[in-house]
């Protein structure tokens, strides 16, 4: 088995920003991030989208950059940039030429420092966040299903369970005086972290992040809202219409367990056993065997990313398309059936060791790629920030893999009879309103109500 | 610090530094004896293998009478092969690390796998089993084209399939890059011998490309490959003659009317070049000025000076045959007149006025230094090599692209422009509810309405 060790080297800096380096002298590019503790689940209550409208005023301009100056910059150095609202943290990230790795510092810097909006800009972006989500969610088939109406019903408290792309007449309540707080509130040096990634020394790199960064003024740390929701009792559902799509869906989610535990690991690799793929228990039974599917999928914090970026209440969750001429109570009740069976049954070594193999293979192609290869290295960078904000230990990206390995059997087991119960998932339907496609002989549907 | 030299370094943009060239990974290209043609790239950085076994004829080679079968064909390819069932093929991949695809487009019908290095011999005999011993069982496929149907009818209610739909239907004509996808009639009706002649025609050593890119020595795979690959028999599969796409003039509107959407998804373009032709980094520049990058004319008018959509983007789409310019955007529905006027002024500032030395170089800039980003993983370095390849340009053809990016000049950009984003010969989709946008799209051309299942309205 070949070792994957990546250099990795930090500190921080007097002002609180957390500095992380990893040099990769293979291609002349630099991969630049900066994160902030600061996403859907941590918006203030009663300002659904906040985050992610000010995830966009980030590209608005700041003291020394006005609008679309960031972008051009960026562009005009021949590098690619963006940022992403998630449920822990909003990041904003460039891939450059390494001689434009300064410019990037630079204008990074000069955006934490000071952002510089105005009205135009925050009516401008509202108008824009506005089509982002009719393209995304309200104007095409399962449209935000279902990481828009899963949580919902599967959470209580507002901040796992509240509307992420934000109410529009929220978003149109939002003011100025709400960017600028929002900015001094959770935009603090303190409350981020500075990824440096590829082809440079890390002392030249260390160097340029204290030229630029070090003298801007730490803030007072934000307070951490509670975020931790309280014990379900029972099985939670909710029903979606489909205004589009032609095909029944469901997504079935488990709560799951707190990152860094030990039913983490083994939850994680059950997963991968029951979602890795076609091999995936899932697919297998419910596509391929039983042909009640015609599509399965799904993961542990699937709704936001996977087993290493999530810092709150998430689920393991699966994700399925259905033929028409089933019940979603009799996919249910097959879906069931796969669950039982790994709860009454367990693992192989055999089935176990695979999944391992290829959790180990996935987790070389997030770092390598991830973003669709448009950004290298953006996988790397994204979970040192990870690790970094959550575990305060960016060095785990070269141990952190131990801990899957070494889970057993028995544990994968023990955590499907613990975890994968009904008083602990929730079920989300979308139900087309479209008429049906005409079914199939009706003897295909009457072998899961036996 | 002083307060003065503090100013100077928090407000003046750092200069580039030098620009680096880009290492270029060791690369072996070979032709086995049956007429495999294999090109190897060593990227040793992480423990993986990328690799893709491409076959020199898709959709489009079938597309005359049996539209998408070339796309079904490869769903079934990995369901089995003479010694392994759908089950084993799944277990055997996921033993190995490795993610399969297998695809057709137009073009092409491709097996695509990625796994670890430690596991190369395998994976290849593998790939080369789908290829060669396909065995296309009859319950795998029952099931695949009843998926397939499924997600046809979840396409045809999704306004931007819709609208590339009507694009190539308007701008292709008889030719058969025209269709995208088969009706729910034609899929229904294929049958499993269908598939089987495809690949008995179609998947040959000679008619094939097989690439690599990871971490192995290129000697020691050539080996394996010869292994698993050396044996795969050749033969010569039948050329296909297509029809002219039509020479269209003047503008014309398509409307796909979806009853109720709250958005307008809009296409807008011509026929342009493929790859092949001289004028395509010219091309290219011009389009990422247009509307190819986040920085570019397109993009600043419609999203960040008037709010009137998310993602607006241009692009040429380069096939073996014919490229295409088309510009897209999906827009709300009380600005569709609106967004087409920006998108036509855009078009036409494009071709009547030279671009600034500024705009030229930022732009210059922005093609080569992406391109190096391209390059610097493993799938991105597979994606080169494959255009290279399956377009036969020229050997040094990704050496020297930087370098024929940074001589292109103001007028190169102008004519490029004036030949091939052509105003005022656009073909215009737009997909949406008629009753709001039908009078906004016909300020601009005659509207020829259709339904979702392409019947005229």
């Amino acid at each position: 088995m070949s070792h994957l060790r990546i250099p990795v080297e930090h500190t921080i800096l007097s002002n609180g920003l957390r500095v992380v380096v990893s040099p990769d002298r293979s291609a002349p590019i630099a991969t630049v991030g900066v994160y902030y503790q600061i996403g859907f689940r941590l918006e203030p209550r009663g300002r659904s989208g906040f985050a992610h409208l000010f995830e966009h005023m980030m590209f608005q301009g700041s003291e020394h950059a006005g609008k679309m100056e960031h972008i051009r910059l960026i562009n005009s150095s021949g590098g690619l940039l963006n940022g992403t609202t998630n449920f822990d943290v909003t990041n904003y990230f460039e891939s450059v030429p390494s001689n434009a790795l300064e410019r990037v510092l630079w204008l990074e810097a000069d955006r934490m420092r000071a952002l510089k909006v105005d009205d135009d800009n925050l009516r401008n972006q509202r108008d824009v966040v506005k089509e982002e989500v009719r393209v995304n969610v309200l104007n095409k088939p399962y449209g935000g299903f279902p990481w828009l109406d899963l949580p919902p019903v599967a959470f209580r408290n507002w901040p796992n369970a509240h509307n992420f792309y934000g109410d529009f007449a929220d978003l149109d309540a939002a003011t100025l005086e709400d960017v600028r707080n929002f900015f001094h509130t959770y935009y603090a040096p303190n409350n981020a972290v500075l990824l440096i990634l590829g082809d440079f020394e890390p002392a030249a790199a260390f160097d340029l992040a204290r030229r630029y960064f070090e003298d801007i003024p730490a803030g007072p740390v934000p307070p951490r809202p509670d975020v931790s929701e309280p014990p379900q009792t029972e099985e939670r559902r909710g029903v979606v219409d489909e205004k589009f799509g032609t095909l029944p869906a469901m997504a079935i989610g488990y709560q799951a367990p707190v990152r860094n535990t030990p039913d983490w690991y083994a939850a994680t690799m059950l997963d991968r056993i029951l979602h890795g793929g076609r091999a995936g228990r899932v697919y297998r039974r419910l596509v391929h065997e039983q042909q009640i599917a015609v599509d399965a999928d799904g993961g542990i914090n699937y709704n936001g990313g996977d087993a290493f970026d999530y810092n709150g209440p998430t689920q393991i969750v699966t994700r399925l398309f259905h033929k028409p001429e089933y019940t979603p109570e009799q996919t249910i009740a097959a879906y069931d059936e796969v669950i039982r069976e790994a709860q009454e049954k367990g693992t192989t070594p055999e089935e176990l060791d695979a999944v391992k193999v290829k959790f180990r293979a996935d987790f070389y192609s997030n770092l390598e790629a991830g973003m669709g290869s448009y950004m290298p290295r953006f996988g790397l960078m994204h979970y040192l920030a990870c690790f970094t904000l959550f575990d305060g230990d960016p060095d785990r990206i070269n141990t952190v893999l131990d801990g899957f390995l070494a889970v057993t059997p028995a544990q994968v087991q023990a955590a499907a009879k613990k975890l994968l119960v009904p008083r602990n998932r929730a079920i989300l339907i979308r139900r087309p309103v479209a008429k049906p496609a005409p079914a199939e002989p009706a003897a295909a549907a009457q072998e899961v109500a036996q | 610090m002083s307060t003065a030299a503090t100013n100077v370094r928090l407000s003046s943009v750092p200069p580039l530094g030098p620009e680096s060239p880009v290492s270029w990974p060791l690369r072996t290209v070979r032709k086995l004896d049956n007429g495999l043609q294999v090109v190897l790239a060593e990227a040793r950085e992480f423990p993986k293998i990328n690799a893709q076994l491409f076959i020199r004829s898709g959709n489009a080679s079938v597309a005359r009478h049996t539209p998408g079968l070339a796309d079904l064909a490869a769903s079934v390819i990995r369901t089995g092969t003479a010694s392994r069932s759908s089950r084993q093929i799944e277990e055997d991949l996921r033993r190995m690390g490795a993610d399969l695809s297998t695809s057709a487009g137009a073009d092409t019908s491709a097996i695509s796998i990625s796994g670890l290095s430690e596991f190369s011999d395998g994976l290849f005999e593998l790939v080369a089993d789908l290829a060669r011993n396909a065995s296309f069982p009859a319950e795998d496929f029952e099931r695949e084209r009843r998926h397939k149907l499924e997600s046809l009818r979840v396409e045809r209610t999704n306004p931007s399939f819709l609208a590339s739909e009507r694009f190539r239907r308007v701008l292709f004509g008889d030719h058969p890059y025209a269709v995208i996808a088969p009706t729910e009639e034609q899929l229904a009706g294929y049958t499993r011998e269908q598939l089987v002649e495809f690949y008995e025609h179609q998947f040959s050593p000679s008619n094939a490309l097989l690439i690599l890119v990871g971490d192995f020595s290129s000697a020691a795979i050539l080996g394996q490959i010869e292994r698993h690959f050396g044996a795969w028999k050749e033969h010569e599969p039948h050329p296909v003659v297509s029809l002219a796409p039509p020479h269209l003039t003047g503008r014309a509107v398509h409307l796909v009317h979806l009853p109720g959407t709250v958005q307008t998804q809009i296409i807008a373009g011509n026929m342009a070049i493929t790859r092949r032709n001289p004028d395509w980094h010219r091309l290219s520049l011009a389009n990422s000025i247009y509307g190819g990058a986040f920085h570019s004319r397109l993009v600043i008018n419609i999203r960040e000076q008037k709010g009137y959509t998310y993602s607006p983007r241009s692009g040429v789409t380069t096939l073996r045959q014919h490229g295409f310019f088309a510009v897209s955007a999906a827009v709300r529905n009380d600005v569709v007149a609106a967004s087409l006027a920006e998108i036509f002024y855009e078009m036409d500032r494009m071709r009547a006025l030279p671009v600034s030395p500024e705009e030229l170089e930022s732009a210059r800039n922005y093609m080569s230094g992406v391109f190096s980003l391209g390059v610097a993983t493993q799938d991105g370095l597979l994606g080169q090599f494959s255009a290279v390849y399956l377009d036969r340009l020229p050997d040094d053809y990704l050496e020297t692209y930087r370098q024929k990016i940074r001589a292109l000049t103001a007028e190169d950009v102008l004519q490029a422009a004036r030949k091939y984003i052509d105003s005022a010969n656009s073909q215009i989709v737009v997909v949406g509810d008629r009753d709001q946008i039908a009078a906004q799209a016909a300020l601009f051309a005659p509207v020829e309405t259709y339904d979702a299942q392409g019947q005229k309205l």
